[in-house]
């Protein structure tokens, strides 16, 4: 029964999402205002489906924590550190400014002092879900709103500890209980915790990986993958720390090793998923009761929270220096409450800060703010973008940037040599390579190396191969050759394929998927093997090579031949492949026939070795 | 006998295994101390010409001798690309390209031709002094000496004691050759 509702539940869930979002995406409002709607279609308040909102919400913020962990990927140390000035300056500003002047509204409005507060600090912050939803649907992360936006995100991720860590007291000091006075432990704890993650992801998280990778289950990487997020998560969340935080902690130490692609990819689909159902649960907990009750109330709350908002962050992004044109979006994509609204707001209710009535409010209120986000992006779509300068906007720094030409797919052997040969002409090529022992080797010798299966198509996106020219599939797998030059050819058809087969059934195979430029892993080495023999038998050199030559002509016209009749019955395939065998040995001989005819021929007329040596015709 | 000489002698032929007149010639000289016989098809039958090793060898030699039999007027095709990979701007010619000045260079070539052919009324036309002159002009521009060459005429209807006797007076000259620059 419990199973039963289970499944039931994810059925409703699926359903809505799958029919919400690609509707409001036709009408232009983006995934996330469809998740919204489609959650409160499916509320309590809508066709009342679902009932248990909050729990739905509290599991999905999961989703969120996947989001920190996945940015995290993409940003190392380094590019952190540079990161220092804004996330502190611009992020500091807004959330300092923006909490303060809320306050001040707050007590105008006849809120007590610590009630404002606390409020005013909850709403102060965004939605990292739905800021960074939008502006990686829109492709506007690498853009300097993308990147100032991210920053300013990022530190009310950091902000949200000591503002938990604040609201008990003030909840003690109104009920009247002597205040404890604040837990040095707790911060020791939270230190120790941060320590222990970079020094355990320094160290211990690759080679660990390393183990796991190794078993070539990739399932058992996709469970080691979540493991890795939601214990780190479960960790910092025992000090009272943000589990988004250190889901991102661990991201950023992760973002240098080369599983950074294959953990990128196994956690999309659940962070896809996770965030649509927060979305989801969003809009389910909109109180719509509430909002009846009072809804010029609750309306000209949201509405207030974020024009308010909207305005603090221009002028704070105005005073930072950002490009004029950028600005409205950036005010834009934060403007709403966020997440960490509910989980602060709770924390006061529960500690006796807030009465349960303004909660309600309030979480009706951010909930309401968050609906307003996408549209808002809409009519600045329609509206100021068009007004405003129409030059490009120049990417401040590039997120991503491996823009090789050329994606190599297995490095062992084969690859190997292509990819040396590609290095030592000063063409350096990504590499995708699914064992882990060969990564380790060549990174060590300066190789960009990349842990995965090349022929999943979100690793090969992740690659680059939507900007690269030329892809080698130099992989050890027959059938793995074929599915990812199938995969290629369908979603990146720009993309140029040279193709390692095996034998001659393969070269077939992937003549039919498309790919005309191939190369046999044995033939030329077989090929070379054979002229060595002839040298070693007394061939001249030349001779030997001319034969060679020769045969590889012959084989090569054998295949087209071949492949002409290929789409015919197995029947005449076999019969063609046994006729090719005799008239190899036909034209083989005819060759030795017809060379040794000639210089008979010449040598008698000429009676001289030199029978080129004359260019005289002889009938 | 003089071997303090060195003598690089590069060969070239499209089929030595059934050649008579250019494998006596070979075996006439292969074996004299002097001698650093190159055959270029041997080393480089991808025509992938080790430019470096050749100019050293070239450096080292005080007799350059090009041996094969004449294919429409010339070389075998190795034979220039020989030239247009080893006689480099600035080893063979051009500002500080002197590695060959001073050097004596012999043609020892075969045709099957009868030397009558080679004249006006001949089915040549042109004499084979006429015929040979980019590879003299070659010599002479790198600022090498350009011997008299040595040419087997009429391949094609010599006997055997012909041959052995023509092979015998290369080895002779070889064998009896002295740098001319040296003073």
């Amino acid at each position: 029964m419990d199973n039963h509702s289970l499944l039931f539940n994810a059925f409703i869930y699926l359903l809505a999402a799958v029919i919400a979002v690609p509707i409001s995406k036709r009408l232009g409002f983006g995934a996330v205002l469809g998740y919204l709607l489609a959650g409160v279609v499916i509320g309590p308040w809508g066709l009342g489906l679902i009932k248990n909102a909050q729990d739905i919400l509290h599991f999905s913020e999961f989703g969120v924590v996947l989001l920190l962990f996945a940015i995290g990927l993409e940003l190392n140390p380094a590019r952190l550190w540079e990161m220092r000035k804004p996330i502190l300056g611009l992020g500091g500003a807004q959330v300092v400014i923006t909490a303060l002047i809320l306050a001040g509204i707050g007590t105008l409005f006849g809120l007590t002092g610590s009630v404002a507060l606390v409020a005013a600090m909850g709403l102060s912050l965004s939605s990292t879900a739905m800021a960074l939803q939008l502006l990686t649907e829109k492709n506007l992360l690498s853009t300097p709103a993308g990147h100032s936006g991210f920053s300013v995100l990022l530190f009310q991720d950091i902000a949200v500890i000591p503002m938990l860590a604040v609201i008990p007291l003030l909840g003690t000091s109104i009920t009247g209980d002597a205040a404890s006075g604040f837990d040095w432990t707790v911060l020791l704890q939270a230190i120790g915790v941060i320590l222990l993650i970079v020094v355990g992801g320094r160290f211990l998280l690759r080679p660990v990986l390393r183990m796991i990778a190794a078993t070539g289950l990739r399932e058992v990487f996709t469970a080691f993958s979540l493991l890795l997020v939601i214990g780190t998560s479960l960790l910092v969340n025992m000090v009272g720390l943000s589990m988004a935080l250190g889901a991102f902690l661990a991201g950023v130490l992760l973002a240098e090793s080369e599983y950074r692609h294959a953990l990128e990819s196994d956690i999309e689909p659940f962070k896809g998923l996770l965030l649509g159902l927060f979305f989801i649960a969003v809009g389910m907990s909109i109180d719509f009761g509430i909002l009846l009750r009072d809804p010029l109330l609750i309306v000209g709350l949201a509405l207030g929270l974020v024009v308010t908002k909207m305005f603090l962050l221009y002028l704070v992004g105005r005073i930072y220096g950002l490009p004029a044109r950028q600005l409205p979006l950036f005010a834009l994509v934060l403007s709403q409450g966020g997440e960490f609204a509910f989980v602060l707001f709770g924390v006061a209710q529960a500690t006796g800060v807030f009465p349960a009535a303004i909660n309600d409010i309030l979480i009706v209120t951010v909930a309401l703010s968050m609906m307003t986000t996408p549209l808002l992006i809409v009519l600045h779509d329609k509206l100021i973008e068009p007004r405003l300068d129409r030059a490009p906007a120049t990417p401040m720094d590039e997120m991503e940037d491996e823009g090789h030409k050329v994606i190599i797919a297995g490095f062992g052997r084969f690859g190997q040599i292509v990819g040396r040969l590609l290095h030592a002409n000063g063409i350096d090529a990504t590499v995708l390579e699914h064992d882990p022992n060969h990564i380790e080797t060549l990174r060590r010798f300066g190789f960009k190396v990349f842990y995965g299966d090349a022929s999943r198509l979100d690793l090969l996106r992740a690659a680059g191969a939507e900007r690269a020219r030329l892809l080698v599939v130099a992989i050890d797998d027959r059938e793995g050759a074929l599915r990812l030059v199938e995969s290629v050819r369908e979603n990146f058809p720009h993309l140029q394929i040279i193709a390692r087969a095996w034998d001659l059934g393969h070269v077939f195979e992937l003549l039919e998927k498309g790919v005309h430029v191939y190369e046999r892993e044995t033939f030329e080495g077989a090929l070379r093997m054979g002229e060595q023999t002839l040298k070693h038998l007394g061939f001249t050199a030349w001779r030997a090579k001319q034969a060679a030559h020769r045969f590889r002509a012959h084989n090569e016209d054998t295949i087209d031949e071949l492949y002409q009749h290929y789409h015919e019955d197995f029947a005449v395939r076999v019969r063609i492949s046994t006729d090719a065998r005799d008239s190899l040995r036909e034209s083989m001989q005819s060759d030795e026939d017809h060379l040794s005819t000639q210089t008979d021929q010449d040598w008698r007329q000429t009676s001289s070795d030199d029978s080129n040596s004359i260019p005289v015709k002889t009938d | 006998m003089n071997n303090n000489s060195n003598i690089v002698v590069y060969f070239a032929h499209l089929d030595i295994e059934r050649s008579l007149i250019n494998r006596a010639l070979c075996d006439a000289v292969r074996d004299l101390p002097q001698v650093n016989f190159r055959d270029l098809h041997e080393l480089y039958p991808d025509f992938f010409i080790d430019t470096e090793a050749e100019q050293t060898v070239l450096r080292n030699a005080d007799l350059i001798v090009f041996q094969h039999p004449i294919y429409w007027y010339a070389a075998p095709a190795i034979f220039k690309h020989f030239l247009d990979t080893v006689l480099m701007n600035g080893f063979a010619y051009g500002p500080g390209g002197t590695a060959l000045q001073g050097k004596d260079f012999l043609l020892a070539v075969s045709t099957g031709a009868p030397v009558e052919e080679y004249q006006p009324s001949g089915i040549h036309h042109y004499s084979f002094e006429e015929l040979i002159r980019p590879i003299e002009q070659t010599a002479r521009f790198c600022g090498m000496q350009f011997l008299p060459p040595l040419v087997l005429h009429g391949g094609s209807c010599l006997s055997q004691n012909e041959i052995d006797a023509h092979a015998a007076h290369y080895r002779r000259m070889l064998e009896e050759y002295k740098p001319s620059n040296i003073s």
